[in-house]
């Protein structure tokens, strides 16, 4: 509580500071004597900038009549604008900080009513100083500044599917929904004005529908933040989502077409014009989606060949959604419909043809533009009504406003969801209906429309406005806080949170493909023969241009969450080998590198994280198997028996492997995220994770828990040892000084033997003498086999896996390391069994034997 | 109305289709319609004799929405457009040589049809495998009904398994 108390002064703090600024700019040595302002400038700041504001009152740039060199200069004129709009963000953006702070508040009262309320508050403290309300949010700046991004992001994260399945629902609602809450809104309050319950105001018929039309439209930024934060279930959210996005094209329709009914008068109103009004209808919403499709094609178009220039391909999603707002502004036709058709159209290529990262980059920036500006416009709408002038109070007209503008919503709801129920498959039920009915919040779009109202046509402007602002109020605040009660007393099926699942998914498709068939069988069309109908247009038409063909083939749903099943089993894979700071890790970014030098054996970098898979799996299932689905995947490898579908399912783990950590150094470039390719960098790069793995393992051996392999590997030789009459401590270092001398002739020699027993032996011995070793051994053997040997040294089971390599020269380095890591899993199983152990060792073909001569020529 | 009596007498056990599968009477006059019009030889039956016209309609009653009103009434038998029995006829179109498993071999084959070109076999096959493994609760390698039915607890059914026939 402290710290939001502290962010309230901070806050404060900057308000004075930024107001105290504005103030500068007008007049600044008003602003010297009466703001706190004084205390922060120095005197000859002040001294230059009077000077400057005294001569020439154009801010910073005259030179004339300074008697001194100004070392600093004050050009706050120069800045004003820019200034105040970074320090309005900030502290908008700071009150959200301050509200999610406290999550118990935010569980009770909606986000948004919240900022409304921060924002009575930023307006009280504005209006204490200045005594008029300095800022307000403008039309203007709302429109074409704060909206297109909400909307934006609203249609290019929109559901497709769902959108189109409940379509007929949605437009109905939205089309003659608005119509009928706009007609039925402006004839009751004319009637009730008839009736006198108003006293005496200066509107006519025309101007109440006017009224009526600005308030009947459902206000997509409200909606989305109230909603989003009660999770209904995805048919009710979608129709009033899909709602509030849609009937934009209404409510400006019908808001053009009585203020232009308004200024021509009622007299001149003919059937002619009335048609005219229906047209425009028709032309302002298609024309305004046949906008946004063009360029939602045309976004898909250009990230098509955006390859070249991947940092800032995420713009031009940016870039040509706000020129298609812009556009139908331009063309005064539904820019909201506009931007909402452009998402929705691209979003399907865009996620197609981009890099992982710039879709993840669009994603994100999205987000973070929708959250700031929606959180702009809620805190302006809190401070624009702390302004005197608007507020103009007429009880009756407010207060019956507010209940037609509730009334009309339910009768109108009801009464459409009834038609509708009798045409749809799963019927909307009645706490649907409720929710859909209470969820109609109106918010900044009604109120920027009023705002924009003609005061000279309109005498009661100011009223309408504060009347606008009340039920923006009522629905935002009121209703958005008794949503979610509402939404738990009526029970109303919640989203379910899923989780994805390969059937699952599969049997959904298999259901569509079931339910065109029967449909087709039954002789219908419906909405599943419709689909399956574009489907196919849009596989073998769309996609065919708007894609990358590297794309096209990998658009399949079923493929996509199987790519996201494997990416998470990697992701657990990882933390998982990072908690237990296991050096399986390290080997893995080994193999990473391995692959990049050697790109075109990729089947061999399979096997090879293959196997450092398996070690690190087995490593952990040894001790303690923990049921994690990495896990799960391998167990599959210890049966070992399919061993073509081991290889695949590490084949494709592997690849998504890769994709997601990206472990490479990048360097700095303002165009590229270059990997590092640099050949000598890379063998460094190598040599010193392969050191690294080599210290770690050393570590390994002499910590607490050495790996069980090695032990039983020098149980091994010991049994084999001892018939020689020798003491374990001579045969030791005898290794020791053996290897020595063989380091240099590794590849000569025996290697098969060699590795195992140098492993095993030295690393126990000597551990100190290793890091030196380990570079000139590297250089020597191929990564490769480097990577094998290791391996199979860290299970010491290289005797038999590496016997068993011979066997298959043709395809020795892709097969190598695979067989070690079955062999090894088998005896690893094997190990657990003493018997079968002891049997598996007699099969075994005895260790070299140039060994025992050897020792024998020592001593 | 006379006429739409008349021509359901055509139908053979008409009364009885009506009670198994739920259909009302102006359904199954449209389903027959549609069955004689599949039907072009005039026999009676569909593909090479196997679907007569009652067993036509007890396979799309499997899509007939759920209507709640009508689950009030409790008593009869289990209609098939009842959750089990959707869940039981895609279930068969799984299990393809009916021993009441599905296999990987079978999944392989459903796989490959709706996959298609797109994938490789290799995929494939580690597709099938994984979807094995979520559902393959007994560790037998193959997905029973009972698997499947709790693998698609979440699925939502009822209205997937739905097509709006004509009220």
């Amino acid at each position: 509580m402290a710290a939001s108390w502290g962010f309230i002064l901070f806050l404060c703090v900057l308000l004075m500071v930024c107001r105290g600024l504005s103030l500068a700019g007008v007049d600044p040595d008003q602003t010297l004597s009466s703001s706190g302002q004084v205390k922060i400038r120095n005197p000859q700041i002040d001294n230059a900038m009077s000077s400057n504001h005294g001569t020439t009152g154009e801010g910073g740039h005259a030179v004339e009549h300074i008697t001194t060199l100004p070392i600093v200069s004050w050009k706050w004129h120069h800045v004003t604008t820019p200034y105040l709009v970074a320090l309005w963000i900030l502290v908008s953006w700071l009150c959200k900080l301050v509200i999610e702070a406290n999550h118990h508040v935010t569980s009770v009262i909606p986000e948004s009513a919240l900022l409304i309320c921060f924002g009575f508050i930023l307006g009280g403290m504005i209006w204490a100083a200045d005594k008029v309300q300095t800022f307000t949010l403008t039309p203007t700046v709302f429109f074409l500044y704060l909206l297109p991004q909400v909307i934006l992001d609203a249609g290019y994260h929109m559901p497709n599917k769902l959108f189109f399945t409940n379509l007929g629902g949605i437009l109905v609602h939205a089309v003659i929904g608005t119509c009928w809450n706009a007609a039925s809104l402006g004839l009751s309050l004319w009637g009730c004005q008839m009736g006198g319950a108003m006293g005496d105001l200066d509107i006519g018929l025309l101007q109440y529908l006017l009224f009526g039309s600005l308030m009947a439209a459902v206000d997509p930024v409200a909606v989305i933040a109230v909603f989003e934060q009660v999770h209904v279930n995805d048919v009710l959210f979608i129709m009033v989502f899909g709602e509030s996005l849609l009937n934009d094209g209404v409510t400006v329709v019908l808001f053009n077409v009585f203020d232009a009914f308004v200024s021509l008068g009622g007299p001149k109103i003919d059937a002619a014009e009335i048609i005219k009004g229906i047209v425009s209808f028709f032309v302002v919403a298609f024309g305004g989606s046949l906008v946004g499709l063009g360029f939602g094609l045309l976004i898909s178009l250009l990230t098509r060949c955006t390859k070249n220039i991947q940092i800032i391909e995420p713009g031009f999603i940016f870039v040509l959604g706000y020129l298609s707002y812009l556009t139908a502004e331009m063309l005064s036709l539904s820019a909201i419909l506009s931007i909402v058709f452009c998402g929705m159209c691209c979003q399907k290529y865009v996620r197609a043809n981009m890099d992982e990262n710039s879709v993840q980059t669009v994603r994100y920036a999205m987000k973070a533009f929708a959250n700031g500006s929606e959180t702009i416009i809620f805190v302006f709408l809190g401070i624009s009504a702390i302004d005197k002038v608007i507020w103009v109070w007429n009880t009756g007209f407010i207060l019956l406003t507010l209940l037609f503008v509730l009334v009309y919503r339910f009768i109108g709801v009801f009464f459409l969801t009834w038609i509708l129920n009798r045409f749809r498959l799963v019927p909307l039920e009645f706490v649907d209906q409720v929710i859909m009915s209470y969820g109609g919040l109106r918010g900044a779009v009604a109120y920027g429309l009023a705002v924009m109202l003609d005061e000279n046509k309109i005498k009661e402007k100011n009223l309408m406005v504060c009347t606008t602002l009340i039920v923006v109020y009522f629905t935002v605040i009121l209703q958005g806080i008794t949503m979610k009660p509402l939404v738990m007393w009526l029970k109303v099926k919640r989203a379910a949170v899923t989780e994805v699942s390969l059937l699952e998914k599969l049997t959904n498709k298999m259901f569509n493909h079931t339910l065109v068939a029967i449909e087709d069988i039954s002789g219908q069309i419906g909405h599943n023969y419709m689909r399956s109908k574009w489907k196919y247009f849009e596989e073998n038409w769309m996609s065919w241009i708007l894609m990358k063909p590297s794309a096209r083939k990998k658009q399949d749903q079923l493929l996509d969450v199987f790519h996201q099943l494997n990416l998470k089993d990697a992701m657990e894979y990882v933390t998982e080998g990072e908690r237990r700071g296991s050096l399986e890790f390290v080997r893995n970014e080994n193999s990473i590198i391995d692959f990049k030098k050697k790109s075109e054996s990729e089947s061999f970098d399979i096997n090879n994280a293959n196997i450092s898979n398996d070690h690190g799996v087995m490593s952990n299932t040894s001790r303690d198997p923990i049921p994690s689905v990495s896990l799960e995947m391998h167990e599959q490898t210890m049966k070992a028996v399919r061993e073509a579908e081991a290889i695949n399912a590490h084949h494709l783990l592997d690849q998504h492997l890769y994709k997601s950590r990206k472990q490479h150094r990048h360097r700095f470039s303002r165009s590229h995220f270059d990997i590092n390719r640099d050949e000598k960098e890379v063998q460094e790069i190598f040599q010193r994770t392969m050191r690294n793995r080599l210290e770690s393992f050393t570590s390994a051996k002499m910590g607490v828990k050495p790996p069980k392999t090695i032990v039983k590997h020098t149980q091994k030789e010991q049994q084999q040892k001892m018939p020689n009459g020798k003491s374990m401590d001579k045969a030791k270092t005898s290794y020791s000084g053996d290897e020595g001398s063989e380091g240099d002739s590794a590849s000569g020699y025996d290697q098969s033997y060699m590795r195992a027993t140098y492993r095993a032996g030295a690393g126990i011995e000597n551990p100190a003498f290793m890091p030196d070793l380990d570079p000139m051994d590297l250089l020597q053997i191929p990564p490769w086999l480097a990577e094998s040997e290791l391996d199979s040294s860290m299970v010491a089971l290289s005797h038999r896996a590496q016997v068993g390599l011979p066997r298959t020269p043709s395809n020795l380095r892709r097969l190598a390391p695979l067989r070690i890591s079955t062999r090894s899993t088998d005896s690893f199983t094997l190990e657990n069994i003493p018997d079968t152990q002891q049997m598996d060792s007699d099969q075994l073909p005895p260790p070299p034997p140039p060994r025992p001569p050897r020792d024998d020529g020592y001593v | 109305m006379g006429s739409s009596s008349s021509s359901r007498n055509k139908i053979p056990n008409a009364q009885e289709l009506m009670d198994q599968t739920g259909f009302s009477s102006a359904h199954l006059l449209r389903l027959y319609d549609r069955f004689e019009c599949l039907d072009r030889d005039n026999r009676g039956y569909l593909r090479q004799d196997t679907v007569d016209f009652s067993s036509f309609v007890r396979i799309l009653a499997h899509f007939r929405p759920t209507d709640r009103n009508r689950n009030k009434e409790g008593t009869q038998q289990e209609l098939p457009n009842s959750r089990t029995r959707k869940l039981k006829f895609a279930f068969q179109l799984y299990d393809l040589d009916r021993d009441g498993k599905i296999s990987r071999e079978e999944l392989l084959q459903v796989l490959r049809a709706m996959l298609g070109l797109q994938v490789t076999e290799e995929q494939l096959q580690s597709i099938a495998e994984r979807a094995i493994q979520e559902a393959d609760l007994d560790k037998d390698d193959a997905i029973s009904f009972d698997e499947f039915k709790k693998s698609l607890e979440k699925v939502d059914i009822d209205t997937k398994m739905s097509i709006g026939f004509l009220k």
